[in-house]
Formats: C-alpha cells, sequence, structure tokens
C-alpha cells in the first residue's frame, strides 16, 4: 500500500511543490529529446532511402566530432575545419556510395545491414588511426557556440537553462525542422520518398539511384557532425559517444522506423520521459534508471503498436 | 493493318542476344515498333516477353544486338536515359510508390520535366511554385482521365490490384512518353476493370497518338487492341505480323498448345 502510494501519488505531489524543479528537468529532457530527434533522423533518412539499418550511424557521429577536432589540433582555423569536416562527410558519402552501395545492389537487406557493420568498424579503425582513441574536447568555444547559463527566478525557485543547451536544441530543432520539410515538399524529396518504396519504379520514371543515395548519405553524415558537436560539447569526444547513438534504436522503435515526423516525437518522449522517470521514480527502484528506461518505453509501445506511433503499416495482401 | 500503325519506326530491336549464366533469355530477337502504332508481344510463359522490355528501357543490357530509337543506334540503354528521351513503363507486378498518394506518384512521374532550383522549390514561391502548378494541372487533367479522382489523396498500398495498375498507367502517362511500354496491364483483373483499361490504352493511343508496346496473355485483348503482333517462343521470335494471320500461324499454335513430336 505504501509502495503504491509512493508510485502513484507521491512524484505527483512532489512535482507540485517544488515547480521549479519539474521545470528544470523538463527542459533537461526536451533539450536531450531533440538531440535524440536528430540522431534518430540520420538513422530514418538512410532507412528510407536504401532500405537498411545504419549500424554506422553512431560511429559517423564520432568519425565526424574525431575529424573537426583532430583538424582544428593539426592547425586549421575553426571555421575552416567545420568546412573541411562537411567536406570530409561528401567524401564518405561519395565512398560509401561507389564501394558499399552500387555492388551491393539488389542483395537481400540482411547483406547491406552487415556491410554497415563493416563501415562501423572501417570507421572506428581509420579513426583511432588518424586521430588517436584519447578523449578530446570539443571545440565549442571556437566554433561560436555559447557558454554559461541563464538563471531564470520563476515558479517559486531557480531554473537554469544552459546556453550551449539552448543552442543545441534550436540548431537540432532548425535542421530536424528543414529537412522534414525538404523530404515531403522538394522535386528531390519526392524523389528520395521514391526511392524509399520501390528501387525499380523510380530507376524507370528516370530517377537516379546513385545521385539519391549520395544526398542521402551526405545528409546522414552532416546530421552525425551537428550530434557529435553538440553532444561532443556537452560532454566529451571519445568513442563512447557511439553508445549515445544507440538510444535512438528506442526512439526509432516509438517513432517508426520509416517516420520523420515519428523521428522527432519519439525523441523528445524518450528525453522527457526518461528524465522524468529517473527523477521521481528512479529513486524507488534504486536509480540509474535513464540508461535503460527508454527501452522499457518502446517495449510496450511495440506491445500496442508494432510499427511504431507514425512508422508505415505495412498491410501484405495474400 | 490500320491507319495508326503507317507512321516510321520509332524504335527497332536488332539481333538481340541475351544470357544469364548459361541461361538464354533471348536470341537473335529482332522486330521494330512504328511510330503510333499498339505493338503487342506476346508468347508462352517464360518465352522473353519481359526480358524483352527490360533491354528496351536498359535495365537489361544485351550481350550482342543493338536497340535503334529515333534514328539513333545504342548497344544497350539506360534507364535515365530512356526515361528521359520519352520511354515509359509499367510493371508486370506493379512497382508504385506505395507510402505515397495516388497525387505524388503521379506527381513523381514529372519529377524529369521540374528543373527549377532547389532553393526556389524549398521557399515554395516565384517561378518554383508555378512550375509546381503546371505540372500539377497536367497530373490532373491525367486523374480525370483516368476516372480516378476519387483516390486522389489514399496511398496507393491500400488500393485493390486494378486500381493500383490504373496508377501505375497514370504515373506512366505522367512522363508524358512519346513510346509506353505495358507489361501485363491486365493481369489479375475481372471484366469490367479489363475493358476500362482496353478503353484507356485506346484512348492514350488516339487522343495523344502515344506509340504503345504491350505485353498481354488475354488474346481477345490483344486481338482487338494491337495493330501487329511479335510473337516470342523460348528467346526466339517465331512470328510477326498482323493479329489475324498470327491467330492462324501454325509455329503459334504449335507453341502455346504444343505439337506432338
Amino acid at each position: 500500500m505504501h509502495f503504491l502510494y509512493l508510485a502513484l501519488i507521491d512524484p505527483f505531489v512532489q512535482m507540485g511543490q517544488a515547480p521549479d524543479l519539474l521545470a528544470q528537468t523538463l527542459w533537461e529532457g526536451l533539450v536531450s529529446g531533440v538531440l535524440y530527434a536528430l540522431i534518430a533522423l540520420g538513422f530514418v533518412l538512410i532507412y528510407k532511402a536504401s532500405g537498411v539499418f545504419n549500424f554506422a550511424q553512431g560511429i559517423m557521429v564520432v568519425f565526424a566530432a574525431l575529424t573537426l577536432v583532430g583538424l582544428y589540433a593539426a592547425g586549421i582555423p575553426a571555421l575552416l575545419a567545420l568546412a573541411a569536416t562537411i567536406a570530409v562527410m561528401f567524401v564518405l558519402a561519395v565512398a560509401v556510395e561507389r564501394l558499399v552501395l552500387r555492388p551491393l545492389v539488389n542483395r537481400p537487406d540482411i547483406v547491406l545491414f552487415m556491410a554497415t557493420f563493416g563501415l562501423t568498424y572501417f570507421l572506428i579503425g581509420t579513426g583511432e588511426l588518424i586521430f588517436g582513441g584519447e578523449t578530446k574536447q570539443m571545440i565549442a568555444t571556437q566554433l561560436y557556440l555559447p557558454s554559461g547559463a541563464y538563471d531564470l527566478p520563476i515558479l517559486g525557485g531557480h531554473v537554469m537553462l544552459q546556453k550551449l543547451d539552448i543552442a543545441a536544441a534550436v540548431i537540432a530543432s532548425v535542421m530536424v525542422g528543414g529537412l522534414a520539410f525538404v523530404f515531403q515538399y522538394t522535386r528531390i524529396g519526392r524523389a528520395f520518398r521514391a526511392v524509399a518504396d520501390s528501387h525499380r519504379a523510380a530507376l524507370a520514371v528516370g530517377i537516379s539511384l546513385n545521385q539519391i543515395w549520395v544526398i542521402v548519405w551526405f545528409a546522414a553524415g552532416i546530421v552525425a557532425l551537428a550530434t557529435g558537436i553538440m553532444w561532443g560539447a556537452r560532454s566529451e569526444v571519445s568513442f563512447s559517444l557511439e553508445v549515445v547513438a544507440l538510444k535512438a534504436l528506442p526512439v526509432l522503435i516509438l517513432g517508426g522506423f520509416t517516420s520523420i515526423p515519428g523521428a522527432i516525437v519519439g525523441g523528445v518522449i524518450v528525453g522527457l520521459s526518461e528524465k522524468l522517470f529517473e527523477l521521481y521514480w528512479g529513486p524507488l527502484i534504486g536509480g540509474g534508471t535513464e540508461s535503460w528506461f527508454a527501452y522499457v518505453v518502446a517495449l510496450i509501445v511495440l506491445l500496442f503498436r508494432p510499427y511504431g506511433l507514425f512508422g508505415e503499416v505495412i498491410i501484405e495482401r495474400i | 493493318m490500320t491507319e495508326a500503325a503507317a507512321g516510321d519506326t520509332l524504335l527497332a530491336v536488332e539481333g538481340i542476344s541475351l544470357q544469364f549464366g548459361g541461361v538464354t533469355a533471348l536470341s537473335d530477337v529482332s522486330f521494330d515498333i512504328k511510330r503510333g502504332e499498339i505493338r503487342a508481344i506476346i508468347g508462352p510463359n517464360g518465352a522473353g516477353k519481359t526480358s524483352m522490355l527490360n533491354v528496351i528501357n536498359g535495365f537489361y543490357h544485351p550481350q550482342r544486338g543493338a536497340i535503334r530509337f529515333r534514328g539513333r543506334d545504342f548497344s544497350r540503354m539506360h534507364p535515365g536515359f530512356a526515361a528521359r528521351n520519352g520511354i515509359a513503363r509499367t510493371f508486370q507486378n506493379v512497382a508504385l510508390f506505395r507510402g505515397m498518394t495516388t497525387l505524388d506518384n503521379l506527381m513523381t512521374g514529372r519529377a524529369l520535366k521540374m528543373h527549377r532550383g532547389f532553393l526556389w522549390q524549398l521557399l515554395r514561391y516565384g517561378p518554383a511554385m508555378d512550375e509546381e502548378i503546371v505540372h500539377r494541372r497536367v497530373v490532373e487533367d491525367i486523374i480525370d482521365f483516368l476516372e480516378i479522382e476519387a483516390i486522389r489523396r489514399v496511398p496507393v498500398g491500400r488500393l485493390p490490384y486494378g486500381l493500383q495498375k490504373r496508377v501505375e498507367l497514370g504515373r506512366a502517362l505522367a512522363m508524358e512518353p512519346e513510346l509506353l511500354l505495358l507489361d501485363e496491364p491486365m493481369t489479375g483483373m475481372n471484366l469490367e476493370e479489363k475493358e476500362d483499361m482496353c478503353r484507356f490504352i485506346l484512348e492514350v493511343n488516339v487522343q495523344f497518338g502515344t506509340t504503345i508496346a504491350l505485353i498481354e496473355h488475354d488474346m481477345g485483348v490483344v486481338m482487338d487492341l494491337s495493330n501487329r503482333v511479335v510473337v516470342l517462343d523460348y528467346g526466339r521470335k517465331i512470328a510477326d505480323d498482323v493479329p489475324a494471320a498470327v491467330k492462324q500461324d501454325a509455329a503459334v499454335i504449335a507453341a502455346y498448345l504444343g505439337v506432338a513430336a
């Protein structure tokens, strides 16, 4: 009885008693949620265009961040290094298309999936070889990302908004919104969705698969770079960043692998729910819930909506 | 032969041979398609009909032979080039963009004809908007023509098979093709749907002057629609004539009914 009170009523009493803490938690959940959405978007883009779950998306985040930091360390000015990193991501996209996708066209999806494992290990090896495996600092101030915090004296207490978090949320929102818009409303976007649905039919109406693949992998590379910068600035740049990218899995399950709006909503739900659960329900079961709670949410969603909240429902006519 | 078939040669295949490893799909096949005609390609299952269409629009590259299109010779076609130069096609087992609406599927058919810059499209303003409107009008006309107004906003994956085939024809028409390749446009349809489809094919041919090459198993349809018929069997051409003559041809009858050894 007492446990039920603690689980079902007490958390809400706490929320009411300290609204500033609740606001702080919601804010933090929102920021990480938007960043999750950004990572998930990278997966969705490639999943839609090549029909493959890109296991290498996580390491692409690390690789992009490492390249940026490494170029800066080699004496290249920050903004120039940023431009050069974007160029590197483009070269990577072209190379993946030429060397991985094109030879494997029309093979079963599982073959492509395994190829992305290969890509993962290739990028880990290359990254370590060139830039070394030690932890590095993201060049946040050199890229004109703000530091410090706003301290809002509201709701009978204080809510701290890190300026970096605000910048991250704004940049991520703009990128997510921009990409969603491009893919919904432009000719390239229509071609992209066409390729996602049927390679054969896309070829027949004259869409170039190779071009679309390069564009999509490049877009995923840019998304990876942005994620790497933001997440790197909030903690540090190391190979453990790859694990953060795996958080995109529950986001994708929640939102549906094929849906850009799903990635956004899924990201925010995961971000908010894991922060709230950790603070209000975590102490009941000994804490440390943030590392697994998202997967529980995803599991529950899977039970009731196997295609995710926004995923394309696949109806097989038999 | 009707007056429609009196045009010059739009496309000709000459001595096409196509092998997959040790399997010969086509051997030394030649025929032509005249501007404005409806040309049927028939034959028993596995005769190489679909392979022939795939060679024409560049999905398959033949080992030998040439494709003469609009007076130019190609040893092989490329799908993108074929699409840009007015060859559109439909598929035997429907290849639509299942997640997209009927309208978006047809708009995809216009993709090659839209040229305004990416940034304009992003802004949805100025020339790009005008362009979108122009293309939208063409697509709406096709939707009217095919009588699919009611399913304009429906994702095509949800449509029954017969309607999907009609949408696929619509997407091919949206490319305003000079040559339309139809791979079994009437499989899996009931009588009424077949009659509708026949009517659309004839109207496309007469109204827009589109040249059509079609593969079809329903002999009644083939005999009614086509100006000339090519018959393939085991990858070889065994007959090429007007429908009435093909129907009487001994080799054709043998191929379809089998012959005592």
